[in-house]
């Protein structure tokens, strides 16, 4: 049994347990109803073309707009049908445009000639869909990395708590037993995430929103290996955290300063996010980095070394960090009684590996 | 190469607590070693070194002749003091996993298992979660666990403690049938009666030096003051006066007494005929637990 044999053992047993797991499939459903939710609800909910009350007479224009007519026989029955609810909108003689609340911008638009418009950046992004995307990411990150950094964890403490982790340590190399984890964690997070952005690519091309499909695409490129390298870097201080607690009780005290890791730079980008130079160092600081780094690349502020040269210094931290929470978890392991000190797991390297 | 498993000269310290000194003994193939020794005397120390849980800070572990490797250690079964399994998962699918930690492809860890869980009398229960099992059970659940590779050498630390008795029969049952199938056992147990039943050989630990090993009827007769057990017709009293005689306990017609070094004990057995009828006379052979209390001290 080499380590290889022995880490895919672990990942396949992690990934197994999680698939049964009612919490983690529930969870899936929800993230995927609200991502198809969000992709083909909002163009249905828009609704069709507007129902117009207009005279037989001049309703030819409407008809060629597309938009539903109601025939009535005067401008006073027209008026009423927008009174009584029967029509979004009625014409009448002037032509004036009659509605309750909200000016009818189809209507307008069938009756009116536009000039000619050239735009000149046509490639730049809606200003709402510029808004929303980045946050998507940097909401997905967040989410994901929290939950399944904390699954890690959770796997680790029930190792220790039930003792089992003596026989595995006694079979298997200490390294392989938290590959094993870390890689049925990413696993798992992506695969979920793929199952979201399927569903949502679904949903949009569903609801015909093929434009912001194409502009997606080279965001979610660059999205992929930040994500990956980001999750490596915070499942390992979820890692090392849960091998220095015995009981599943005790993990709040020693998982703060990860949420902190993640949620402080979560906020810095969100509301940091007007500042450009913020946003330039957040974009290289391995924490933010998976966040920031793409949401300017989505606005057009980042040139293609500066996403090179931003991943290579997450590469760096997450190896780091992989390394080190390694260190902390062989320290750790058998120390099944309380709480161990991060100094005392740094120092003591109890197994022969 | 002999199939021994031993140990040379093992030394562990946690910090400035010295809690193995110079730990050597052998545990050889086809017998039940047993393990006897006091809370913290370094039992549980001990196995876990030869497990590879926990490093010697100085002498080394062997298996036929040659240092333990991971790869060796693989082919070992263990069963450790603080019991676990996964409360979570089936108890079969469990004992595969383990299985195939040990090496075992999945088609040999599936045969090997129900194999197993039907032995110790679990294959009823093998699709239930582990936490539905009453403790008795998850103890079987245990042993299988430990098994499941069907390994060359076996340690098991306390393997009897918080077993019913019919669960005890079943382990014994278990850890037999693997001795004399060729494998050395190495058990630990507070239990000292169990041990007595139990053991071929024997190797006492106390405060973390190795006080007497060897098999048990060689520990009998070294740690033997000669003692003899006298049943008379009528009071037994006069023994104490018979020279060499050292009186131990006197129960109306029958005394339990020591001889000094040197002593024949058939003249003893002369008096008491000339007094009456003897009902018995024998050699009483000290139980474990008076040697474990003399060489412990």
């Amino acid at each position: 049994m080499n380590v290889m044999q022995a880490t895919r053992l672990v990942a396949a047993r992690e990934i197994r347990v999680k698939l049964r797991d009612r919490t983690f499939l529930i969870s899936t459903v929800v993230f995927l109803l609200i991502a198809a939710a969000a992709t083909i609800l909002p163009p249905l909910l828009s609704g069709g073309p507007s129902t117009v009350a207009v005279t037989e007479a001049a309703a030819g224009p409407l008809r060629a707009a597309g938009l539903e007519v109601l025939a009535v026989p005067d401008d006073a029955a027209a008026e009423q049908a927008v009174r009584d609810g029967d029509a979004d909108a009625a014409v009448v003689a002037g032509p004036e445009v009659l509605a309750m609340n909200d000016a009818p911008n189809d209507v307008v638009a069938a009756l009116s000639t536009e000039p000619p418009v050239r735009l000149l950046n046509p490639d730049a992004v809606d200003p709402v869909v510029a808004f929303l995307v980045p946050f998507a990411f940097a909401f997905i990150f967040f989410i994901t990395s929290q939950t399944f950094g904390a699954q890690i964890a959770q796997s680790i403490i029930e190792e220790k708590q039930t003792r089992i982790v003596e026989i595995l340590v006694a079979a298997v190399p200490v390294r392989a037993l938290l590959a094993g984890k870390m890689i049925a964690g990413t696993i798992l997070a992506l695969g979920q995430i793929a199952l979201v952005a399927v569903v949502a690519v679904a949903g949009m091309a569903f609801g015909d929103n093929t434009a912001l499909l194409s502009l997606l695409g080279p965001a979610i490129g660059w999205f992929v290996p930040f994500f990956l390298l980001g999750f490596v870097l915070i499942a390992s201080m979820w890692a090392a955290a849960g091998a220095l607690v015995s009981r599943l009780e005790d993990i709040g005290g020693v998982s703060m300063p990860v949420q902190l890791a993640v949620m402080l730079p979560f906020f810095g980008v969100i509301f940091l996010n007007e500042n450009v130079t913020a946003m330039r160092v957040l974009s290289y600081l391995p924490f933010s980095s998976p966040t920031a780094m793409p949401l300017r690349l989505f606005s057009g502020d980042a040139a293609g070394w500066e996403m090179v040269a931003s991943l290579a210094l997450l590469l760096v931290a997450a190896a780091g960090f992989l390394l080190a929470g390694a260190r902390v978890y062989e320290g750790s392991l058998l120390r099944t009684n309380g709480r161990t000190s991060i100094r005392t797991a740094w120092r003591e390297r109890e197994t022969l590996g | 190469m002999t199939n021994v498993l031993r140990l040379d000269g093992v030394d562990r310290s946690f910090g400035d607590r010295q809690v193995l000194r110079n730990v050597s003994f052998d545990v050889v193939a086809g017998r039940m070693t047993g393990f006897v020794g006091g809370n913290g005397a370094g039992k549980t120390t001990t196995m876990r070194i030869i497990l590879g849980v926990l490093a010697a800070d100085a002498g080394q572990v062997t298996w036929q002749g040659a240092p333990l490797t991971r790869e060796v250690r693989s082919r070992f079964g263990y069963m450790p003091e603080e019991r676990g399994l996964y409360p979570k998962m089936s108890v079969r699918e469990q004992v595969i996993y383990l299985g195939q930690l040990h090496g075992l492809t999945s088609e040999a860890a599936r045969r090997a298992t129900d194999g197993l869980l039907e032995r110790v009398g679990l294959a009823e229960r093998g699709d239930d979660l582990l936490e539905t099992l009453s403790l008795g059970n998850q103890q079987r659940a245990q042993i299988a666990a430990a098994l499941v590779h069907d390994p060359e050498v076996l340690i098991l630390d306390e393997p009897f403690s918080g077993l019913d008795p019919l669960a005890v029969d079943t382990v014994v049952g278990v850890l037999r049938e693997r001795a004399v199938a060729g494998a050395p056992v190495l058990f630990s147990s507070h239990q000292l009666d169990v041990v007595e039943r139990l053991c071929d050989d024997l190797v006492i630990i106390a405060d973390g030096s190795i006080r007497a090993a060897g098999s048990r009827e060689q520990l009998r007769s070294a740690y033997t003051t000669p003692r003899y057990e006298l049943v008379v017709e009528s009071d037994a009293g006069w023994v104490r006066d018979h020279p060499g005689v050292s009186l131990v306990d006197l129960d109306g017609a029958r005394a339990v007494f020591d001889l000094a070094a040197g002593t024949d004990e058939q003249p003893v057995l002369r008096a008491a005929l000339e007094r009456g009828p003897v009902r018995a006379f024998r050699p009483v052979t000290p139980t474990l637990a008076e040697i474990f209390r003399e060489v412990a001290q």
